[in-house]
């Protein structure tokens, strides 16, 4: 496990991240979840040692992480960039001799991962030649190419179209399912939403909440419930003990306040048919709204 | 990690760094043009001269004039106004034409020095204390001697050059999260400085070469212990100039930016080269010149080559600049990675050095 424990990190006057704690569990994806200038490139650059915390430490299985044990984590700055004018395979496999791998090796993994991007017809040509989706998939092999045990990448998904996403995920999920933790941060919800495992969400340089997606969901749900009926549900107002979100036609959200759930469904079906009755989820997109 | 594998890694990562560098180089075709050009260059520089010169100067000959022992082209014509036909026609360089009991030299605008010379009698010279060497050879072997050095610590521009690349497309934090930042240095110095060294040892085997076919050969035996001492001085100056440079590349973010911080390493490289054109021939200049790191990397090699400085000269001055050559890595590693990862506008000296403290 990578555990992040009571980060803090100023730029001058200002503090930029503020007792940063959280964990990234082995086999799961874990989203960092923030706003433009929250802290998350940050947190990434002193998890790879790129950038020093002024207090707190990261160890990786326990065991504080410094620069002999950092070379086997893979990492993906947030701003792209490798050797435009190197060839795509040769820069892949210098970069996982650098890690420490012998040549063969090194080759062999690059030769399976460019095929794995579908990049294998590019691997001769340099890398300023290649379209800005294709340069990012080599971001990731370069990445990916010494099996690194941990995985840090800073908005992976962004600049990719869909088809790549997808690609660029099943890579990512396989190494998960092999047991090594990925922590990939994102602005955007939708994403996160759909990829990830575990979430920490954080705000102002602050951890502003974090667990399992499912876990933060049931944690940040209000009771909430959508009705729909035959006819209109307008009486649903005069209920006690709950209060109306949103009325529309035969269709009601309420939030339960001292009523049970059974109770306000057996009202609806003493007055009619019932088409739907949910419980609401609310959204990553909700609880990072509230959480920040 | 143990102390020896970490030490191992240092140099495995230091390895492959210079040899990226390396391949790099080899790869642009601007790397072999210009080491192309140097090398005709030499060749030129030796051979063309006596291409050129030609044999002895065409003179136009009216009546008989003694001649005896000049080395002329003679011409004999019948006739005064021939002869001016030939000088104002540049086929002859001048006409001699018998008068009383020497003889008039006619030329067409200045007068023609070269056959004036050849029909001077000159006195006859001992020599004391002979030069080995000719001043216009010295001064000729002194200016490739400069040259060669200026190219070279000039191509160390290279290195700031990839330094900044690096910071430019930002690898430089997949590379330092992965190798020691001084291993990245040496690493570029290290490749840099063998590429230097092979392009020397190049240029040292076809200088005795270009000298032979220029039909030089009396002088290998005073260019060549002079060869002898500028190789390495030059590599260690190079080594000087090559930390000077990286740290010129990392205290800027964008190759736009580089030319201002590249101005003071310019200045490092060009000034030995004019000390050593404009004063070679000022023994207190050139004395402190072959002292001092930057420009002993060539003012010495010129003093030992002039008959001017003793072997113990060279060998302290070696040792000088191999001193200071430790000494400048030292200071260049500690604001290389000081700076490495600063981006934004240009990063000041100071704040450099104080960042790699914390």
């Amino acid at each position: 496990m990578l555990t992040v424990t009571s980060i803090s990190r100023t730029f001058g006057e200002k503090w930029v991240l503020d007792d940063v704690s959280f964990d990234v569990r082995p086999g799961r994806m874990t989203g960092f979840l923030g706003a433009n200038g929250a802290g998350k490139t940050t947190m990434m650059r002193i998890i790879l040692g790129v950038l020093a915390a002024h207090r707190g430490t990261v160890t990786w299985q326990g065991v504080p992480v410094t620069a002999s044990t950092r070379p086997s984590f893979g990492y993906m700055p947030e701003e792209r960039g490798l050797y435009p004018k190197m060839k795509v395979a040769e820069q892949i496999t210098w970069l996982g001799r650098l890690h420490g791998m012998d040549r063969a090796t090194a080759q062999r993994n690059t030769d399976l991962l460019l095929s794995e991007l579908d990049l294998t017809e590019r691997a001769g040509d340099k890398l300023e030649a290649l379209s800005l989706g294709n340069q990012q998939r080599v971001q990731i092999a370069a990445a990916l190419v010494h099996e690194p045990e941990v995985l840090v990448l800073d908005e992976p998904f962004s600049g990719l179209d869909p088809i790549a996403v997808d690609t660029v995920l099943d890579v990512l999920r396989k190494r998960a399912a092999n047991g090594v933790p990925v922590l990939f941060s994102s602005h955007q919800l939708a994403v996160v939403e759909q990829l990830c495992d575990d979430v920490v969400i954080i705000s102002g340089g602050a951890i502003t909440a974090s667990g399992t997606r499912d876990e933060l969901r049931a944690q940040y749900a209000t009771p909430r419930f959508e009705l729909v009926v035959e006819s209109d549900a307008g009486w649903v107002r005069d209920v006690p003990g709950i209060e109306v979100v949103e009325l529309d036609g035969p269709r009601v959200v309420f939030d339960l306040t001292s009523a049970s759930d059974q109770q306000v469904l057996r009202a609806a079906l003493d007055r009619g048919a019932v088409r739907s009755f949910t419980p609401v989820v609310p959204t990553l997109g909700e609880i990072f709204k509230e959480a920040a | 990690m143990s102390e020896s594998s970490s030490n191992a890694s240092f140099a495995a990562a230091t390895r492959l760094v210079a040899e990226r560098e390396m391949s790099t180089f080899l790869r642009s075709k601007g790397f072999w043009v210009g080491f192309g050009v140097t090398v005709l260059a030499l060749f030129a520089i030796a051979v063309l001269p006596s291409l050129l010169a030609g044999g002895p100067p065409k003179v136009a000959v009216v009546g008989s004039v003694s001649l005896s022992g000049a080395d002329l082209d003679v011409r004999q014509v019948n006739d005064l106004a021939a002869a001016e036909q030939l000088v104002r026609s540049d086929e002859v360089e001048a006409a001699i034409v018998a008068e009383g009991t020497g003889v008039r030299v006619i030329g067409l605008t200045n007068p023609p020095s070269d056959v004036m010379s050849a029909l001077a009698t000159e006195p006859p010279v001992s020599l004391l204390e002979p030069a080995d060497v000719s001043p216009g050879v010295r001064q000729l072997v002194i200016t490739v001697f400069a040259f060669v050095f200026l190219m070279f610590g000039m191509g160390g521009a290279a290195i700031a050059q990839s330094t900044v690349t690096e910071k430019q497309t930002r690898i430089v934090e997949i590379l330092v999260s992965t190798i020691p930042v001084r291993a990245l240095l040496a690493g570029k110095i290290a490749g840099h400085a063998v590429l230097t060294i092979g392009q020397v040892l190049v240029l040292a085997l076809a200088a005795p070469i270009a000298l032979r076919i220029g039909g030089h050969a009396d002088l290998l035996g005073v260019v060549l212990p002079a060869l002898g001492w500028f190789v390495p001085f030059l590599v260690l100056g190079f080594v000087l100039l090559a930390a000077v440079w990286a740290v010129a590349g990392s205290l800027v973010s964008r190759q736009e930016d580089l030319g201002s911080s590249m101005t003071l390493v310019m200045m490092l490289v060009m000034g030995p080269y004019f000390g050593v054109m404009f004063f070679f021939d000022q023994p207190v200049v050139m004395t402190v010149l072959s002292y001092v790191p930057f420009s002993a990397a060539v003012a010495m090699p010129v003093r030992i080559f002039a008959g001017e400085a003793q072997v113990w000269e060279g060998l302290l001055s070696l040792g000088l600049l191999a001193g200071s050559v430790v000494v400048i890595v030292l200071l260049a590693s500690r604001l290389y990675s000081g700076s490495l990862l600063q981006t934004g506008g240009k990063v000041a000296l100071r704040k450099a050095w104080q960042h790699a403290e914390s």
